[in-house]
């Protein structure tokens, strides 16, 4: 795979997040409204008119750019609706940036948008073109199909299923323990290791509290050229990597698939990583932000990330290495396991707390001088999926 | 001497796996329900879908038919032929000729007859529903039988005289928007039928030439007709009614292929079906029976089975409409896509790079394994064993009967595919577990019936009568 990248050829200079939850309250247009006015709101150097472009992405809650120019009331700006199952929030940015880097535009804006809590079900809701009846993911739900993970991966490196339910129990509790500090999460509050064991089970071993939160939710960021950075933010924040992948559905087919890991993402993380000079993730990242849509997927990406040895991540998880003090904190905000999952705001959500982090805004989550942050982000489901990874850094260079 | 140069050349019965015990049955209604278990179709099963099982199990080695004729009192769609899925779900080629006989018990013996005259597969399956607490409830089964007539110098059975006897009364009777089927005082249809019985017995005895038959076999919709099945007609070696209550038009087949499982070469068979008249089949059986017999005997598979709970199998029936999972119910199959995909929905026929071997489920333009474009063979696996190489139990989606379980299959051979796992077992399954792909009735969604392919534990071991209950 090659790619050129565009390490530090454009920069973050602007952020807005809404609370993430049932906002029975707020429509899609509302949480649009509400996070690009903060996001503009805290870059007075920029108006509102002075966005060329904007990069909408929602998974369902609205087709074509209309989506945002019209509750936005847009004067005939160029507004680009994509979609990219889960990984949807970080390809808007991710193709904003491109629009940035190419010249085609100076000031860019990616936003993304889920209103889910509007359908009455429970879960995320497929809409899928006529079919003839026979796609398995027309029947399996999300979690079950990641809880396949869980056997696999005890099967494959021996281990306990007691220790692999503990492993997954952690990182539940460390997500809602570092939601907990965050007073934009869905879930605010610590819950205790046996009452995440003791919910009920939604698929396989996955209990409620190893499900990311269904919620509703907007995120934005304003992207300029790098060398214009300054002129709008003290404090920006670089973009070093940005790669997107989606795999060729082999694992669903192929008995050599295991289901212990997702070559899509140690395909995005390797491209992600050369781009931005990355050699050894583990001692260079400071942060990570990962698609944590339910427990048994962060245990996986930790090895596919290259976060921890194969067959070990579940060992490391235990150890707290993946904690606010640990030795690469992941999900400090608390992921999508407790800040929630707005499917099309996700992706900048994520961005959202790496710029945060690198500006000192992150109040009780608040790391010790991150240089280098990650995210990742998903789409699809073991067997055959969409993986972004981004690296991101509050200098250039 | 035969009044058709074809006969049964192989047959088979499908019988479903769960069992609803009647003594809960009595209980949970407070009435006497009697003793025993009856044979209950599961919910991702119909007419349709329990004639393939029972096809495919007559028809290895044989060759494919040129026409099937399909019988039941239960058809899944009207307007529409259901033997064409079977046809589809067979491979059986497009030149034949596929039928629906449908409506009453008499269908059953219509098929049999249509493919004694011109050679085929006659297909007979149904579901016996009743009102909770009815006769057909208690007594009815569900199930069918297949019976394929080829030359008669491979049969296995050769129909020597077959006589019919037709009366218009009022004994069972069902309107087409009705779910339950009414009967007239029974002892009011005995009276009509003792006469024609004994008058087509007779006659088929008469036509074939011979005295009394080695073994009779008489079924009926009428209860009090069956109360005395052993006593109306004498046979020289033993008599015999419905091997597990009455099935529809299944009825007669499910008799006629127990019979086959148990009696001896060269002797002859009187089954006589008295449904709307009376219609005697006499049979010799030939000296290939002995070692031709189903590979499944049909009292084997009655006493195998595992329990359904009385208010599981009223919800699989519809008289219990029970609160559904927060998800929202599938979008129905479309038709061109059904259509375009039809070797795989139907027939799960995936494809084979002619270059590399690598298989795919489903089929697909470009290998996964190679790159190879468009040079693919099709491979077909309905008849494959495969290994569980994960599964999961999902209570979340949607299911006619949750949980949803759903594993993930590689086939020996090769080819990896995610099925969901019929006959509800999640409690038997694990990494390893051997299955094999049967044809179900996924759902249904604005009115159309989403026939797939699940994946079956491939051991009916005896542990199955004691195991606990999986679905529901």
């Amino acid at each position: 795979m090659s790619s050129n990248g565009i390490r530090d050829r454009v920069a973050v200079v602007g952020m807005g997040c809404t609370p993430f939850g049932e906002h029975w309250d707020r429509s899609a247009d509302d949480l649009l409204l509400d996070a690009t006015r903060e996001c503009l709101a805290a870059t007075p150097a920029l108006a509102a008119e002075d966005v060329d472009a904007y990069w909408l992405g929602t998974l369902g809650s609205g087709q074509s750019g209309m989506t945002l120019s019209r509750p936005l009331s847009l004067d005939y700006k160029p507004v680009t609706r994509v979609e990219n199952y889960c990984a949807t929030g970080s390809e808007a940015f991710r193709n904003a940036c491109y629009a940035v880097a190419s010249g085609a535009y100076d000031r860019v804006m990616a936003v993304g948008v889920e209103k889910l809590k509007d359908s009455g079900f429970s879960g995320l809701l497929r809409s899928d073109p006529p079919g003839d009846g026979t796609a398995p993911e027309l029947s399996l739900t999300a979690p079950a199909a990641f809880s396949l993970l869980d056997p696999a991966y005890c099967d494959r490196y021996g281990v306990d299923p007691a220790a692999m339910r503990e492993a997954m129990t952690h990182v539940a509790w460390k997500n809602h323990a570092n939601g907990a500090l965050n007073p934009k999460a869905q879930f605010r509050s610590v819950v205790s290791k046996e009452k995440i064991e003791r919910a009920p089970l939604v698929a396989g071993r996955l209990g409620v509290f190893d499900c990311s939160g269904v919620s509703d939710g907007a995120a934005c960021a304003l992207i300029v050229r790098a060398e214009d950075a300054l002129r709008y933010t003290d404090r920006p924040m670089y973009v070093k990597g940005l790669s997107l992948v989606a795999g060729p559905a082999r694992g669903a087919m192929d008995p050599g698939y295991d289901y212990t890991t997702f070559p899509e993402v140690v395909h995005a993380a390797a491209d992600a990583y050369r781009q931005a000079g990355i050699s050894d993730p583990r001692s260079q990242i400071s942060l990570a932000e990962v698609h944590d849509c339910f427990t048994p997927t962060e245990v996986v990406l930790m090895e596919d990330l290259g976060f921890a040895e194969r067959g070990q991540a579940w060992k490391d998880v235990l150890d707290g290495a993946f904690q606010l003090d640990g030795r690469l904190p992941v999900n400090p905000d608390g992921g999508l396991k407790s800040f929630g999952h707005p499917v099309g705001a996700s992706g900048l959500r994520m961005l959202y707390e790496c710029w945060l982090q690198f500006r000192g805004e992150a109040g009780e989550r608040q790391l010790a001088d991150p240089r280098l942050g990650l995210t990742h982000n998903l789409g699809g489901r073991p067997g055959g999926c969409v993986s972004f990874v981004s690296v991101v850094g509050p200098e250039p260079g | 001497m035969s009044p058709s140069p074809y006969g049964i050349v192989s047959y088979a019965a499908y019988l479903p796996r769960h069992r609803l015990q009647r003594e809960e049955l009595g209980t949970a209604l407070g009435i006497k329900a009697g003793r025993g278990a009856r044979i209950a179709a599961s919910f991702d099963e119909d007419s349709t879908t329990m004639g393939v099982e029972a096809a495919r199990r007559a028809l290895p080695g044989r060759g494919a038919p040129d026409a099937l004729y399909f019988a039941t009192t239960s058809p899944a769609y009207l307007d529409k032929t259901n033997a064409a899925a079977l046809h589809a779900a067979l491979g059986l080629p497009h030149e034949a000729f596929a039928t629906d006989l449908a409506g009453s018990a008499r269908s059953g013996i219509a098929a049999l007859r249509a493919a004694c005259l011109g050679g085929g597969l006659a297909v007979l399956s149904d579901v016996r529903t009743g009102r909770p607490g009815s006769a057909d409830e208690r007594d009815g089964g569900d199930g069918a039988a297949a019976f394929l007539f080829g030359a008669a110098d491979e049969a296995v059975a050769e129909i020597v005289a077959h006589t019919a006897a037709t009366a218009e009364f009022l004994d069972r009777w069902r309107v087409p928007e009705n779910r339950a089927g009414e009967q007239w005082e029974e002892r009011f249809g005995l009276e009509r039928y003792l006469p024609l019985i004994e008058d087509a017995g007779q006659r088929a005895l008469k036509a074939a030439g011979t005295g009394q038959p080695d073994h009779v076999l008489l079924v009926s919709p009428n209860a009090a007709v069956r109360k005395r099945a052993t006593k109306l007609f004498p046979a020289r070696l033993s008599v015999s009614g419905s091997p597990l209550g009455h099935t529809g038009a299944a009825d007669a087949g499910l008799a006629l292929a127990d019979a086959l499982d148990r009696v001896g070469a060269d002797e002859t068979i009187l089954l006589l079906s008295a449904a709307d008249g009376c219609d005697a089949v006499l049979l010799r059986t030939t000296d290939r029976l002995p070692a031709a017999r189903q590979p499944e005997p049909l009292a084997g598979q009655l006493a195998a089975g595992r329990p359904v709970s009385y208010t599981t199998y009223l919800t699989w029936r519809g008289w219990l409409d029970r609160e559904p999972p927060r998800r929202p119910e599938p979008d129905r199959p479309a038709g061109p896509p059904s259509a375009r995909g039809e070797r795989w929905k139907f027939g799960f026929t995936g494809s084979r790079c002619e270059n590399c071997g690598f298989v795919h489920l489903p089929p697909a333009r470009v290998c996964k394994e190679c790159g190879a474009v468009d040079a693919m063979m099709p491979v077909a696996l309905a008849g494959a064993r495969g290994t569980v190489a994960t599964y999961t139990v999902d209570r979340l989606a949607y299911s006619p009967s949750p949980p949803l379980i759903d594993a993930v299959v590689d086939f020996d051979g090769g080819g990896r595919c995610t099925l969901e796992i019929a006959d509800g077992a999640a409690d038997e399954l694990a990494v390893g577990t051997r299955v094999e792909p049967v044809f179900r009735r996924l759902h249904t969604a604005g009115g159309v019936h989403n026939y797939f392919w699940k994946a079956r534990l491939t051991a009916r071991t005896a542990a199955d009568v004691s195991s606990r209950e999986g679905t529901g």
